[in-house]
């Protein structure tokens, strides 16, 4: 274990932990407004920044935070002239970035394979100055999140009321693109770029497995986001003495364990959410007894109780058994 | 503003003019002329239908008298002021045309009709008493206040549209626009809606809703504006579904009636900056 000792490993958990708070944050918008791919989107444009980072020798961090950035405009600038088409600006983006970044690499004079640390994420490459920028960053991403949440939640849950309402929807939309921009470069040394979308995604659709509010997936996303985060750090760390093994595959593949072990949680809660929705209002079409019923209905008998108008009607074998003095009757 | 002071339909100033005014309004969607020439005013108190068939521009004009759309040409003003120069938006109640109030993530029925309060919150300031308040009397008025705590998908297609309604409500308007709340809603939660509906009308509030057929509304409708391809057809006393949807309506030449007709060879995939002409 003294692995997780070492002065690099402890910047990296430090790196793994705000990138783990901040992903989920902005992912929660993102994924509201159903664009959850966007982080993938700008993921993408990020890797062209980094290469331009390596080619003109000036720090991959911040020529990435420029170019993600302004790939996330024109993103949202496309997607709100043609809503149809946002998939298709989405897609345009992803290549662009791509062919990009490794062309400029190669004119760089670099091969493909020193992009690995910036795909995949690394633990050993992050130096206490790309510490530093990570917290600020990511308390910058988190305490915006967290501080306009009434407006971003109105915006990205209907923007025509929202605009109506005199909010100005452009900027709001515009600020979670950047703000998913700024966290794509943050995470870009922890899970890489191409995994980056994983983070800000998977841990809000685990979260909303168990939750029914907006604020509860939003915090449940972030608390899981640093789970996996850290805890996938770790496991890469203590592989990594014996394979090859990069952080961003781990972390992605522990909160993808976490959803698959909630989502059957999930299904039971839905389905039971679903078999206790009250019946219609409807009175039964005539009255009805059944036959000798073998036992008395109640909390103890089994049989789903579901409220039908002032009474409760007991569900078994297709039949709804309502309480009618001595007997029940059919409804 | 204290909220308190400023319940619905109680204009805290008393207007010589209607509270809507659509002056010669056009609206061009990608450049093609839907709306022309359209006057109408809209009175305080008054119930107004908009009416007419699919595409026939009703929820072009609603969206005209928002800010949703731009103006081609004519004016729009609320309450006295010019809609490019407004800024009152806690007056307005907007129920925007949907057939669902869920989104990609999940959200309480009270966080949603909480976010038509945001129009009476001052920046950064977390809900207080009075706006509490309001978010509760307007999941009562819809018939929803003990559904507060779940999730809005575990709603019904209608109780979700009686949410959007109470949103809007939330932040006491004097004035609403709704767009089609009745549009694939069953009977009895068109009752509800008419219920709802009914205690805005005797608050004061001015409505004016779009509808391809008014059903248990009816009764509450003052006036009735019929719109026939992107004009004012019929304004006046409320007509019964029957005779707006009757196919010779207002039918002056129906010899020469054209259906608009679609062309087939249309690309299928686009660039995405094309999509602006769309809808």
């Amino acid at each position: 274990m003294n692995i997780l000792t070492y002065d690099f490993m402890i910047r990296a958990l430090v790196a793994a932990l705000f990138t783990g708070l901040a992903a989920p944050a902005v992912g929660t918008y993102l994924v509201q407004r159903r664009l959850a791919l966007m982080g993938d989107g700008i993921g993408h444009v990020a890797v062209t920044g980094v290469a331009l980072g390596l080619l003109t020798g000036t720090s991959p961090t911040w020529t990435a935070v420029g170019v993600a950035a302004m790939g996330a405009v024109l993103i949202e600038v496309i997607r709100e002239n043609g809503r149809a088409n946002g998939d298709v600006a989405l897609a345009l983006l992803f290549y662009g970035g791509i062919a990009g970044g490794v062309l400029l690499i190669g004119i760089a004079g670099q091969n493909a394979a020193s992009l690995q640390a910036y795909l995949f994420g690394s633990i050993t490459t992050t130096s206490s100055g790309d510490v530093w920028v990570t917290v600020v960053l990511s308390l910058i991403v988190v305490v915006v999140c967290l501080g306009l949440l009434p407006q971003l939640f109105a915006v990205a849950q209907d923007e025509e009321f929202a605009a109506v309402a005199g909010l100005r929807v452009r900027f709001f939309n515009i600020l979670v693109a950047v703000l998913a921009a700024v966290t794509v470069t943050v995470a870009m040394r922890t899970v890489g770029l191409l995994l980056v979308s994983a983070l800000m995604v998977v841990p809000v659709a685990t979260a909303q497995q168990v939750t029914r509010s907006f604020r509860s997936t939003l915090g449940l996303a972030m608390g899981l986001g640093v789970g996996a985060s850290l805890g996938g750090l770790v496991l890469a760390a203590l592989a990594s003495q014996r394979w090859a093994v990069a952080p961003g595959p781990s972390i992605v593949l522990l909160a993808l364990a976490g959803f698959a072990l909630t989502w059957p949680i999930g299904a039971v809660l839905r389905r039971r959410q679903q078999l206790a929705e009250p019946f219609g209002p409807h009175d039964p079409l005539d009255h009805e007894e059944t036959g000798q019923h073998p036992h008395e209905h109640g909390p103890e008998c089994g049989h789903a109780a579901v409220t039908h108008g002032d009474h409760v009607d007991y569900v078994h074998d297709g039949h709804r058994h309502a309480s009618h003095g001595e007997h029940y009757d059919e409804h | 503003m204290l909220t308190g002071s400023h319940p619905p339909g109680h204009s805290s100033q008393h207007l010589s003019g209607p509270v809507v005014s659509v002056r010669g309004v056009a609206v061009a969607l990608g450049g093609r002329p839907v709306l022309r020439g359209i006057n109408l005013d809209v009175a305080d108190g008054d119930f107004v239908a908009l009416m007419g068939a699919n595409g026939s521009g009703k929820s072009t004009l609603v969206r005209a008298m928002t800010g949703l759309r731009p103006l081609a040409k004519g004016t729009v003003s609320l309450f006295g002021t010019d809609l490019a120069a407004y800024r009152d938006w806690h007056r307005i109640g907007f129920v925007p045309q949907r057939s669902s109030a869920a989104t990609g993530v999940p959200a309480s029925v009270w966080e949603v009709v909480a976010s038509g309060r945001l129009t009476r919150r001052r920046w950064r300031r977390p809900l207080g008493r009075a706006d509490r308040t309001a978010i509760r009397a307007a999941l009562e008025v819809v018939g929803l206040a003990d559904r507060s705590r779940d999730g809005v998908t575990a709603l019904s297609g209608g109780q979700q549209q009686r949410v959007l309604i109470a949103r809007a409500l939330a932040g006491e308007p004097d004035l609403f626009f709704l767009d089609e709340p009745t549009a694939g809603v069953d009977f009895a939660n068109q009752q509800a809606l008419a219920q709802a509906l009914g205690v805005l009308k005797s608050r004061g509030a001015t409505v004016v809703l779009v509808a391809h057929e008014l059903g248990p509304l009816a009764s509450l409708v003052d006036r009735a504006v019929v719109m026939r391809d992107g004009r004012v057809a019929y304004n006046g006393p409320p007509l019964g579904d029957d005779t707006v949807q009757h196919p010779l309506f207002l039918e002056s030449h129906s010899h020469h009636h054209v259906e608009p007709r679609r062309h087939s060879h249309a690309p299928q995939v686009t660039a995405p900056w094309d999509g602006g002409a769309q809808r």
